[in-house]
């Protein structure tokens, strides 16, 4: 797919790139319809509850039938809402959590934007989401909501450094930016993946990034108990189902990426299951992380904003620094020896 | 430059989920930090204390319920053991009995809904669904025994309204062991959880002394250090018959309330226990009370240990059969009064953790 983006921009690739976004969309809705789906479910069963079980066999309609009730609702503009930053709010959060989806490499022959700096590219797209929560947050003119859009923001200044520099851990293993080039890197069998010499940089990357999904325990931005609903507590009908989507795209986008740097990507977890093909191996890996962010869901309480700072600043941000200290002079050594 | 910051005013309730009812605190918060709150409160007021004087006593027991409604049996209990006191009225042993089993039932569901909406105001969900559904068995054990699961008008002065239906006691035997072997399980699932720990520690904390200058009661004063329960200090009812602890913390934080909290659920079960072993197999469940009840002319005034602290009951009769004032010491809304010292220079936050942590009932609040 690579060579399209370097072929000439005809008529033809033209279509062609159109088509296959279009896919590309689907597939990430259709993934959202039913990671909700699932999550209601996982949930359920932790709690002793059932879980949708009533819109279509075994419930699988359910998600539909939300998103149907959604975009038939009343679309409410409050009154003393900035208007037009009001609705490009869900917009500018929604168009980068899809916008990432295009760098990652699903397996060998699957990947749209086969990037130089892939990296870089997620890392900094998935930021601008968190514009879109506070604008929409201040834009509402809501006390509630302008106190979760701040926490937000101060939530992604103290997550997006450890967040960066656990990955650079990676990228000093792989000497590369490129996602692709990180996956193969890690090519031949669990015991070559990035998760066992990059175990700090792993479980920073797991805390840094469940922290910008705004996930449990760090969904300190809608904490519920506290602030209602936070951010979107003005928002309703297809608005509020933008961000609730842009929530679920980037749990897809982060689970993908932890498999991409941590997990081998499509890689076999040894070689005589190679038979099986990679797309298999990524959507388990895949779907085990989905699963974790589900699973913690129900177990965990949320943290103190002035907590989670501390940890972020005093805790990650030192770890994921010893970390790079580590991988570089492990780096130096094993170049030394050789 | 300095940047100009503004204070902001900020309406908690009075639709709220943390406010547990219709409650409202108005707070003025710096960025997140509270500097001041002013707790609002009556919306759910229905002058009950008024009410009762134009009612036979009899028709007042309904009206309890309706206070405290998530312990109701308690409520119940106070009313009808004000009223006996001043009658001097014998209570038979089998009611008594059973008086106190509903107690201590109650005090168990009152707790394990605190602990469950406890967990949700801090953020973890599974909790709530799994206290619910301890108490719902135990909403079952009063259905079956008085036809109602929530407001149970079980108690009549004199004794209880109806006698334990047959296995009934059997099912409440086994259902000690059961509740035992939970807590054990949500003892591992929250009790050391790290960040709940980092949540509660040191969070809305006073001394013994504030504690009994604002008149806490019940697990707010039992968490500063100050062993006083009325089942021990001032019994009632048959329960020095009961080997029982009353679990004191000295923290005076959020997390020594839950710690108490927690251990009372055990300690009602130790009783349960007993009472239940000790239960007369059979006898009367109505004492010799006149048809018509007419206090004679007096005033007492009894106070028994609640899920949430003492709660009292002052009667002045004229000899009437109607009370002549009544009055009831609410321990919600005497715990609520620290709330305003509690929260200054708090965060939003800790606001809910700190609300939870006193443990109100809006229908007792407000009366």
């Amino acid at each position: 797919m690579a060579d399209y983006v370097l072929s000439a921009f005809t008529w033809q690739n033209g279509l062609l790139f159109f088509i296959w976004t279009v896919i590309t969309l689907f597939a990430v809705l259709g993934f959202v319809t039913y990671a909700i789906y699932f999550e209601r479910k996982v949930i359920g069963w932790m709690q002793l509850r059932i879980g949708p079980n009533r819109v279509g066999p075994l419930g699988l309609l359910q998600t539909v039938a939300d998103i149907a009730k959604l975009l038939m609702k009343e679309d409410i503009i409050p009154k003393a809402a900035v208007r037009d930053l009001f609705i490009i709010a869900p917009a500018l959060t929604f168009v980068p959590s899809f916008v990432v989806i295009a760098t990652i490499p699903f397996s060998e022959s699957i990947t749209f934007a086969d990037l130089n700096i892939g990296i870089l590219y997620y890392l900094a797209l998935s930021s601008i989401s968190t514009i879109g929560i506070i604008i929409g947050s201040w834009a509402s003119n809501n006390k509630y909501s302008l106190l979760g859009g701040m926490r937000s923001a101060a939530q992604m200044i103290s997550y997006e450094i450890p967040l960066v520099l656990s990955v650079v851990g990676v990228i000093l293993m792989s000497s590369s930016l490129n996602l692709r080039v990180i996956v193969e890197g890690q090519l031949g069998g669990v015991w070559h993946w990035n998760i066992f010499p990059q175990i700090i940089g792993f479980v920073i990357f797991i805390i840094a990034a469940v922290s910008e999904l705004n996930r449990t325990p760090f969904d300190l931005p809608e904490a519920e108990s506290e602030l209602v609903a936070g951010y979107h507590v003005e928002y309703t009908g297809f608005r509020f189902a933008f961000f609730m989507l842009a929530e679920y795209v980037y749990v897809f986008a982060f689970s993908a990426m932890a498999t991409v740097l941590f997990l081998g990507g499509w890689d076999a977890p040894a070689p005589f299951l190679s038979f099986i093909p990679g797309l298999i191996w990524f959507l388990l890996k895949f779907s085990f992380f989905v699963f974790f962010l589900f699973w913690i869901r129900a177990t965990l309480p949320r943290i103190r904003v002035d907590q989670l700072m501390s940890l972020a600043w005093k805790v990650l941000l030192p770890l994921s620094l010893l970390n790079i200290l580590l991988t570089v002079f492990a780096i130096e050594i094993h170049k030394w020896i050789a | 430059m300095a940047i100009r910051t503004e204070e902001l005013l900020l309406n908690v309730g009075p639709q709220h989920p943390s406010t547990h009812g219709v409650f409202r605190v108005v707070v003025h918060i710096d960025g997140e930090v509270i500097t001041s709150s002013d707790p609002v409160m009556g919306y759910l007021h229905r002058g009950t204390e008024k009410l009762a004087e134009n009612l036979t006593y009899t028709q007042i027991i309904p009206y309890t319920d309706r206070m405290d409604y998530v312990s109701a049996m308690t409520n119940n209990y106070v009313l009808c053991h004000a009223v006996e006191t001043l009658m001097g009225l014998e209570i038979p042993e089998r009611a008594e009995y059973l008086r106190v089993i509903v107690m201590e039932l109650q005090r168990i569901a009152s707790h394990l809904l605190w602990w469950g909406t406890y967990l949700l105001d801090i953020g973890a969900m599974s909790p709530f669904l799994f206290a619910f559904r301890d108490r719902e068995m135990i909403l079952d054990f009063f259905n079956e025994l008085c036809g109602a699961r929530l407001t149970y008008n079980y108690m009549r002065i004199g004794g209880v309204k109806w006698d334990a239906p047959e296995g009934w006691i059997e099912k409440i035997r086994n259902y000690v062991p059961y509740l035992r072997q939970q807590l054990i399980e949500y003892d591992a699932l929250v009790n050391g959880n790290e960040i709940f720990l980092a949540r509660l520690k040191g969070v809305g904390k006073y001394s013994a002394e504030d504690a009994i200058n604002y008149g806490l009661s019940g697990a707010c004063l039992r968490s500063t250090g100050v062993k006083w329960d009325l089942r021990k200090d001032r019994p009632y009812s048959i329960y020095n018959r009961f080997e029982f602890d009353v679990p004191v913390e000295t923290e005076g934080d959020c997390y020594a309330r839950y710690l108490i909290r927690f251990a009372e659920i055990s300690e009602s079960l130790k009783i349960l226990e007993q009472a239940v072993e000790q239960f007369p197999a059979e006898g009367e469940t109505m004492g010799k009370v006149p048809r018509v009840l007419r206090v004679p002319e007096g005033e007492v005034y009894v106070g028994i240990e609640s899920p949430r602290g003492e709660i009292g009951c002052h009667i002045i009769s004229k000899g009437k059969d109607k009370p002549y004032r009544l009055k009831f010491r609410r321990p919600s809304f005497v715990n609520l009064q620290i709330l305003p010292k509690l929260l200054e220079g708090e965060t939003m936050t800790n606001l809910v953790t700190i609300l939870g942590s006193i443990d109100i009932v809006v229908g007792e609040v407000d009366a």
